[in-house]
């Protein structure tokens, strides 16, 4: 095992299940035999908020949080929370990120806008993206609630972990009668190129 | 057994193997879930208190009667709970008692960044600070060992990033060290008159003159040889990000953040050629280094303000920076009061009415936000109604009128009813306005006293709010729909314009609460887009389910989100052209 640790940042709106899909990672790395960490900040967040989970893994994790500028990963599940947390992200790094807009409250009341091209400006500054249409695959699969295991399908495809690790991990941490469907989400989100 | 835990969970398990009988809380960000673990363990009690001052004395019951007890709280909440805990110092225990205290540097969800190691030296108390999840349960059951040995309650310090960070943890069993409970008398140590006080007070002295030599043999005080040229002294979250910032440095991680191991400091002080503290917050370490004439640097180039980043570290000692993509400047995404919360319509009352509004702590204070803006004042837990009292004894009459205290159940249970016995006693003419959701939401939704059930889900009492304020006093007290915004708006101006105190209650629950039967949602609205003739009305509620939509050329409309929706019906009320309707 090298030195080496993988940062993956998890960003997204308050009820997506980031916090899920950041439990889900860090169990499948410690079955992986990884050392882990996983940072999160949540509480105000619950309500619609910004909510951001780091997670890391390798041979020894020191500080919880991804350092500035080398995260490896960003996984995103909404186009705005994105773009404003690629700052995390190393140049060169992955982008994995849910084709949708939830708009903030001043978007709502209508005293700003939601920002134009957010997934083009996200390929831009890093090229190596993958926009996912989580709500109409997770809807395929059975259940619009499943988005997150759609993305994390296709996170899982960027990572060198072997598949039994992430089923043994959904199996572990997904509600029983929700584990069908969440297993099919998942193998859409593996099957996205 | 290996899991991953987060801090929390970490030491809801260390109190377990430590024979933990009792825990005791009042919920707040970060250490809310320690005691929703510990009740995972059927062998402690585990409950809610009304606030932080009588969970410690729940603790110290138990303790004196001879069981281990945990007691947990956020750091403002050790300022409610200052007062036993000072003389708990005095008496020491006598089943061990560990008092959590969680800080949040960067105050991802708090009123101040106050740093409670602070208390550990104002109390002359131990502390222990965990580094990472294994440590949370290790260090918990370290600290029921050294309040026993020592005489002493424990201070355990975590932070944001301990608390709610999960990490790899070999977990262990309850150990035989159980102990019993048993009524054993003995005045001159638990009776603290100042004849018994200061006979302890100088056995408090000595217990930390003691604790500092016996520090610098502890293991988790350990020093950490690499590199002579840097020395750097560190605990808690910082020494993670030491590691990860400068991985040749020489370390003294500190497990034991008070009293300090003043020995080994000057030991690993003379083994370096530089010497570094790097802690969060306040120059804690770093004072108390320089006092004993060890000359080190700190503040100088790490902020008082906000935790620390592996960045922030690095950016401190000179390192080169990450490069980082810049991004343009985004709208924020502050959060907001839920779909159909009922605070909603109180809030777009008082702004109406003009109110200068006294507020408190929990979600309602999201009130304060456009296009609510009702609510100028937030200070501490409780203080609302207080404060209120001291703005109508200065403000002459016709602006007297405007002054409206607003609490929620929790918080008026917590410290809010003291307030308002005092504003009754001492003729405090201003309104008082109780938004009672049946659960303490901000923190997650626990229980309360009002609520009419307990942490371990057994049913229990639920505190009559109309009654109680009837018997500390309160004539005028009104219930009201806070969804129905004509009554909201005639009980409340009526209110005002009263010259005593008075309280409104609101009677709808919380959205988000899960008990079954308790929230009902009404069916989803939709806009009529034929009917909306975009006045905009209905957005000054703020509600997440509303959008507006502009259209080029001509007026935009708004639009209901229908899954978003719980259909309360407080938009409708703000339509004048029956625009909002239930969807078909």
């Amino acid at each position: 095992m090298s030195d080496k640790v993988t940062n993956i940042v998890l960003v997204g709106v308050g009820g997506q299940g980031i916090l899920l899909a950041a439990e889900i990672l860090s169990e499948t790395f410690m079955l992986a035999g990884f050392d882990v960490k996983k940072s999160e900040i949540h509480g105000m967040s619950q309500r619609g908020g910004s909510v951001v989970s780091h997670v890391r893994y390798g041979k020894e994790v020191f500080s919880p949080m991804v350092p500035e500028g080398e995260g490896d990963i960003l996984f995103g599940f909404e186009l705005m929370e994105s773009y404003r947390y690629l700052s995390l992200l190393k140049p060169g790094g992955t982008v994995v990120v849910n084709d949708l807009c939830i708009a903030p409250p001043s978007v709502l009341v209508g005293q700003e806008q939601y920002p134009a091209d957010m997934a083009l400006k996200i390929q831009e500054l890093c090229p190596d993206c993958l926009l996912v249409d989580g709500q109409n695959l997770a809807i395929q699969a059975g259940n619009a609630r499943a988005a997150n295991t759609v993305l994390l399908g296709a996170v899982s495809k960027r990572l060198d972990i072997e598949e039994k690790y992430w089923i043994e991990a959904i199996e572990k941490m997904v509600p029983k009668k929700a584990l069908a469907v969440n297993l099919k989400a998942f193998e859409m989100g593996r099957g996205l190129k | 057994m290996k899991e991953i835990l987060s801090g929390n969970e970490a030491i809801a398990r260390g109190a377990y193997e430590a024979g933990v009988k009792v825990a005791c809380a009042y919920p707040g960000t970060p250490s809310t879930e320690i005691l929703e673990n510990t009740i995972r363990y059927r062998e402690i009690d585990s409950s809610w208190a009304t606030n932080e001052k009588v969970a410690l004395e729940v603790g110290i019951g138990a303790s004196f009667v001879g069981a281990r007890s945990l007691v947990t709280m956020k750091h403002v909440g050790v300022n409610v709970a200052a007062d036993p805990l000072f003389t708990l110092s005095y008496t020491g225990v006598n089943g061990g008692l560990v008092l959590v205290c969680a800080d949040d540097p960067e105050l991802h969800s708090s009123q101040n960044e106050q740093d409670s190691r602070n208390y550990a030296k104002f109390a002359k108390v131990p502390m222990l600070e965990p580094a990472d999840s294994q440590e949370c349960l290790e260090f918990t059951k370290l600290a029921y060992e050294i309040s026993e040995k020592y005489d002493t309650p424990v201070l355990l310090r975590t932070t944001t990033r301990i608390s709610h960070s999960k990490s790899v943890v070999n977990m262990g069993e309850r150990t035989g060290a159980v102990r019993d409970a048993k009524i054993e008398k003995n005045a001159a140590k638990f009776v603290m008159l100042p004849g018994n006080a200061r006979v302890r007070h100088v056995a408090v002295e000595e217990r930390t003159v003691q604790l500092s030599k016996d520090g610098c043999g502890m293991p988790i005080n350990r020093v950490e040889m690499r590199d002579g040229k840097i020395g750097v002294i560190t605990a808690g979250i910082a020494y993670q990000h030491v590691r990860e910032a400068l991985p040749e440095a020489s370390v003294l991680k500190l497990g034991m953040v008070h009293p300090l191991p003043f020995d080994l400091i000057g030991d690993f002080a003379a083994k370096v050629e530089k010497l570094y503290v790097v802690e969060e917050l306040d120059p804690f370490i770093e004072e108390q280094v320089k006092a004993i004439g060890i000359p080190v640097i700190g503040k100088e180039i790490i902020s008082i303000c906000g935790e620390l980043t592996p960045g922030r570290v690095r950016k401190a000692f000179g390192l080169p920076e990450n490069a980082q993509s810049a991004v343009e400047k985004l709208p924020g995404r502050p959060p907001n009061m839920c779909p159909g919360c009922p605070h909603r319509g109180v809030f777009y009352t008082l702004n109406q009415l003009k109110a200068y509004v006294s507020g408190d702590i929990g979600c309602y204070t999201l009130g304060f936000m456009p296009p609510l803006s009702a609510m100028d004042t937030c200070v501490c837990m409780g203080a609302s109604i207080g404060m209120a009292t001291g703005a109508v004894k200065v403000l002459p009459p016709e602006e007297r009128k405007k002054v409206v205290a607003v609490i929620g159940d929790s918080t008026f249970l917590h410290t809010g009813i003291n307030g308002l016995m005092d504003m009754v006693y001492n003729k405090g003419a201003a309104t008082v306005i109780i938004l009672d959701n049946r659960i303490t939401a901000m923190t997650g939704r626990q229980e309360n006293p009002g609520s009419g059930h307990t942490l371990m889900n057994d049913p229990a009492n639920a505190v009559d709010f109309e009654l109680l304020c009837k018997a500390i006093g309160v004539k005028n007290v009104r219930t009201i729909n806070p969804l129905d915004l004509d009554e909201c708006r005639t009980v409340i101006s009526e209110e005002m314009e009263r010259p005593e105190t008075s309280v409104i209650i609101t009677d709808k629950p919380c959205v988000l609460i899960k008990r079954e039967g308790i929230f009902k949602a009404g069916a989803p609205l939709q806009v009529v887009d034929e009917s909306c003739t975009g006045c905009r009305a209905c957005l000054k509620i703020g509600c997440p389910a509303i959008e507006w939509v502009p259209a080029s050329g001509k007026k935009g409309k708004a639009h209901i989100d229908p899954l978003l929706c719980n259909g309360c019906d407080v938009c409708s009320q703000l339509c004048k052209f029956s625009a909002i309707q239930e969807a078909k």
